[in-house]
């Protein structure tokens, strides 16, 4: 039996990074705001503190912080022609759980994406034409401009602290950052982070070249800093267990270090965890979201009605809810039409492993983000006349960990056991060192999301159907990037390097990111998109999706500086005009 | 591995035990000013809420302040020498033979057996590894494409259990009559080369799949933190120059090129 409980102004689906976001700009704005997260309640000082956050076999190895599989998880098939299974353990990607969401256990690598990402199509037609790009290919552009979203990137940049330098300042250009970025209003909020031998080595090989390297902007902070919140960080101690791990010092920009002691000192916030929502309801039009179900621990049923519903549950699970909840039309590759699963798209990782004699990298003293970096080769920063792809991504040294399990590396003729393999490993650790690129990834008509007819979940719903495959144009563009890539490394003076571009088939065992994109996009017109430029429901006004679910494709960046700069721009739209007068933002 | 299991409760909904209800703890609706008062009297109270407390540590309705408690996190377990806690000794001696060839012992390191990986493999196989807690288990199940990720109904524990049995009934078969344990080194590595390479068939398992689960919890074992029962000594971190669970390098970023000088420390600190 679900039982009904008194309504709300607004309900959000998740805790995560823009759940935490709108809750503080809609309890700022005066409503009564309720957050129902699946996942346990997280603490820095209790969850993760510096006697045993330093587990590599417990986080890293065993995913303590993630999803359980058993709980929810996907099927996954390569392409429309096989049958989809389960994926049983995680392994390309790490579905988040618990307040704070993958705001806990990202690297904070926060990028902003070029003007260009933003009017995709419109600029590479009218760059290359409109044969240039492949036939199947479903890139479009978002319905914003880079300039409508300055001013929430650097919100939110200024709540995490971002640590980097500016590379253009209202158009003038900066030495030392990168020259590539869009316009912003003013330099980042604190100073890069230091930087240790091998992006050192990177950026004098790449200078050199002719590149202009600069630091990777970073939430792992270069220095304490006080945010507009008045929640204040401590300096990064560069501990090497960032990514896949919680920060036990207070460095890492988090929903825990950022808004969370802030919102949940307002009276009109409550937050309620180890609850999964089931579902969206909506009244009999079907135009109306009237609440949510959801599920406590010990499987009772809740409805919690409410005026507005924020889904705010990470790319994958917003998706899952909205094929289940039946809103929007479900995407159907063989006529190519619906809107919900349509646009999926992930990330292209390639790397350059380099052996030397006589280097010392000390690669365990690290941080998420630390490192430093050229962006050449992304987005259209370079002519693709010649190359015959589109797309591309940054690249650079970038020292993440040293952790043993998951780094000690070998040059590739080495026995993967054995004697052989103890000397190699004991000689490569402290000198050797791994460069990669982080490409995008555009969309395609037979890349979707949708649900599976077979697999169920613990509410016996249908798992949701990744169907994905790497495509002919981003295989060129990581053999392309990693080549050049490599030119910069062979610069560094190793003594073996060696080329891992991306090949074959999309695996979904090997970790890359947890960049998932897609699935309910927005865009300029209901037929191509699930949501408008406010990232409202365009069939169901009073619901509002947040999160990379949003993106028609995915440039070569890391998502959450624009996942976050969108929260605060949708936060905007609502208490400035939603609120107003509530109904769709855009006429058609 | 005990903190995951404790961790799982605290994460996995549908673990709860029957009574572990959130009627008491987090009636929706209910608001009140923090949830730590009423989580403490319930754990001075009786025995069942002892039940109640493992399997919802944490809050279901969190208002008006951070719900923080002392010691409220999972550190981890330590693991202790001793007896098997999931092998039988046959099964624990043929493990301890095969890390002791996958990390061979040399003047200057340890190999797998007295780096204590047997010991590791054995305890991770008892706990919610070896029984594959928290993943998706349910049928049906159909081999895949390698793309698709392991498809085994199996658990790890008893994955290894077969194949063991069929380990040693194949060198019975091909050795006279000795076990794994019994064979020359040389004959050790036939072995293991064959299972790496797909050349040695195991009946009714993969004995590929098997290599690759054993190498990867061998190196598991050499170089997780010692508080699992492998890396005895810091022996793997040692052999390699990683300082384990060191928390503020802030000195020593932009010291390049140096050797850090500092010995290694694992989670429970050093072992002099
Ligand atoms: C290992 C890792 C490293 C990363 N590194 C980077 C990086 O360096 N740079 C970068 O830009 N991005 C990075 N990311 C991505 C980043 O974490 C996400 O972009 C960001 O957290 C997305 O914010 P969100 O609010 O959409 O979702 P999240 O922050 O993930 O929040 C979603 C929340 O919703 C909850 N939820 C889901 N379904 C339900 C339901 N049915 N009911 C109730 N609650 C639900 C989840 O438990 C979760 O807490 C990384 C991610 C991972 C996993
Ligand atoms: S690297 Fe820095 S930000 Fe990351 S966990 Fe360590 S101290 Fe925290």
């Amino acid at each position: 039996m679900t039982r009904k409980l008194p309504a709300t102004d607004v309900v959000i689906v998740g805790l995560g990074w823009t759940g935490s976001i709108l809750a503080h700009e809609l309890t700022g704005a005066g409503l009564n705001v309720v957050a129902i997260e699946r996942g346990p309640w997280r603490d820095t000082a209790t969850d993760f503190p510096p006697a045993y956050a330093q587990d590599e076999l417990r986080y890293r190895i065993r995913h303590d912080l993630f999803l359980r599989p058993e709980q929810l998880t996907m099927t996954f098939r390569n392409n429309a022609n096989q049958t989809a299974l389960p994926i049983r353990s995680w392994g390309s990607f790490m579905p988040p759980n618990g307040v704070g969401g993958g705001g806990v256990h990202w690297n904070a690598e926060t990028w902003r994406f070029l003007p260009s990402d933003f009017e995709l199509r419109t600029h590479l037609v009218g760059r290359y034409g409109e044969k240039f790009l492949p036939e199947d290919m479903t890139i479009q552009d978002w319905g914003i401009t880079y300039d409508d979203l300055e001013p929430h990137y650097d919100k939110f940049e200024y709540l995490c602290g971002t640590s980097g330098k500016a590379g253009n300042i209202k158009g003038r250009i900066e030495a030392g950052g990168n020259p590539f970025e869009g316009a912003r209003s003013r330099e980042y909020p604190t100073p890069p982070q230091k930087q240790p031998y091998g992006p050192t080595l990177f950026a004098q090989a790449a200078q050199e070249m002719g590149y202009k390297p600069f630091p990777q902007p970073s939430g792992n902070l270069s220095q304490a800093y006080t945010n507009p919140l008045g929640v204040t960080i401590g300096p990064c101690t560069y501990c090497g267990f960032c990514e896949w791990f919680g920060c036990g010092n207070y460095s890492k920009a988090s929903p825990q270090t950022t808004i969370l002691p802030a919102l949940i000192r307002r009276p009109n916030f409550e937050a309620r965890t180890q609850c999964e929502v089931s579902k969206i309801n909506l009244d009999k039009s079907g135009k109306r979201a009237t609440g949510v179900t959801y599920v406590d621990t010990s499987g009772n049923e809740w409805e919690q009605p409410a005026d507005l519903v924020l889904l705010c549950a990470f790319q994958l699970f917003n998706v899952h809810l909205l094929l289940h909840s039946g809103i929007g039309k479900p995407y159907d590759p063989r006529a190519g039409e619906g809107v919900i699963g349509r646009n999926y798209s992930y990330q292209v990782t390639s790397s350059v492993d380099a052996f030397f004699d006589d280097k010392i990298f000390n690669p365990f003293i690290a941080s998420g983000s630390i490192g430093m970096c050229i962006d050449e080769f992304n987005g259209d920063n370079f002519d693709h006349g010649p190359h015959g792809f589109v797309g591309g991504g940054y690249m650079g040294a970038v020292q993440t960990n040293g952790r043993p399990i998951q780094t000690a590396r070998t040059p590739q003729a080495t026995p993967r056991w054995g004697a052989e393999w103890k000397k190699a490993v004991a000689k490569s650790y402290l000198s050797s060192y791994e460069a990669v690129t982080h490409g995008g990834c555009y969309s395609y008509r037979d890349v979707y999301l949708d649900l599976d007819p077979t697999y169920t979940d613990r509410f016996g719903r249908k798992l949701m159907r990744l169907t994905f495959d790497f495509h002919e144009n981003e295989l060129k563009m990581s053999t392309y990037l990693t080549d050049r890539l490599a030119e910069v490394v062979q610069k560094m003076g190793p003594r073996q390097l060696e080329k891992h571009p991306r090949r074959g088939h999309y695996d979904v065992t090997v970790y890359q990111t947890t960049h998932t994109c897609g699935g309910a996009i927005m865009g300029v017109e209901p037929k191509t998109s699930a949501l408008n430029r406010y990232l409202q429901s365009w069939d169901v006004p009073n619901l509002f999706v947040m999160g990379a679910t949003a993106f028609p494709q995915n440039p070569g960046y890391n998502p959450t500086d624009t996942v976050g700069a969108l929260a605060y721009w949708a936060a905007d739209a609502i208490v400035n005009h939603y609120l107003k007068s509530p109904g769709p933002l855009v006429q058609i | 591995m005990v903190a995951k299991e404790i961790r799982l409760n605290v994460n996995g909904i549908g673990k709860m035990a029957p009574g572990g209800d959130s009627a008491g703890e987090g009636m929706p609706g209910s608001s009140r000013s923090g949830p730590g008062v009423r989580r403490r009297e319930l754990l001075i109270t009786t025995a069942m809420t002892l039940v109640f407390s493992a399997t919802s540590a944490r809050a279901l309705v969190v208002k008006g302040s951070l719900p923080w408690a002392t010691n409220a996190g999972t550190p981890p377990t330590a693991v202790h020498p001793g007896p098997w806690a999931y092998f039988t000794p046959e099964e624990g001696a043929a493990i301890e033979a095969l890390v002791d060839r996958l990390i061979p012992p040399d003047p200057q390191t340890p190999g797998g057996k007295d780096a204590g990986c047997a010991v590791f493999i054995d305890r991770q196989l008892a706990g919610s590894f070896g029984s594959a807690e928290g993943l998706y288990m349910h049928g049906p199940f159909a081999d895949g494409t390698p793309q698709q990720g392991d498809q085994s109904p199996l658990t790890p524990a008893a994955r290894y259990r077969q194949a063991l049995a069929a380990l040693d009934k194949y060198c019975r078969a091909t050795y006279s009559a000795k076990s794994f344990v019994q064979l020359s080194d040389d004959e050790k590595d036939k072995v293991i080369v064959g299972l790496e390479k797909g050349q040695v068939q195991l009946e009714g398992t993969s004995g590929r799949t098997f290599f690759e689960y054993l190498l990867q919890n061998t190196r598991e074992g050499f170089f997780a933190d010692p508080v699992y029962g492998g890396n005895r000594d810091m022996v793997g971190w040692k052999m390699i120059g990683f300082p384990g669970a060191r928390y503020d390098y802030r000195d020593w970023v932009e010291r390049h090129n140096e050797r850090y000088p500092l010995p290694p420390v694992g989670i429970a600190g050093r072992p002099e």
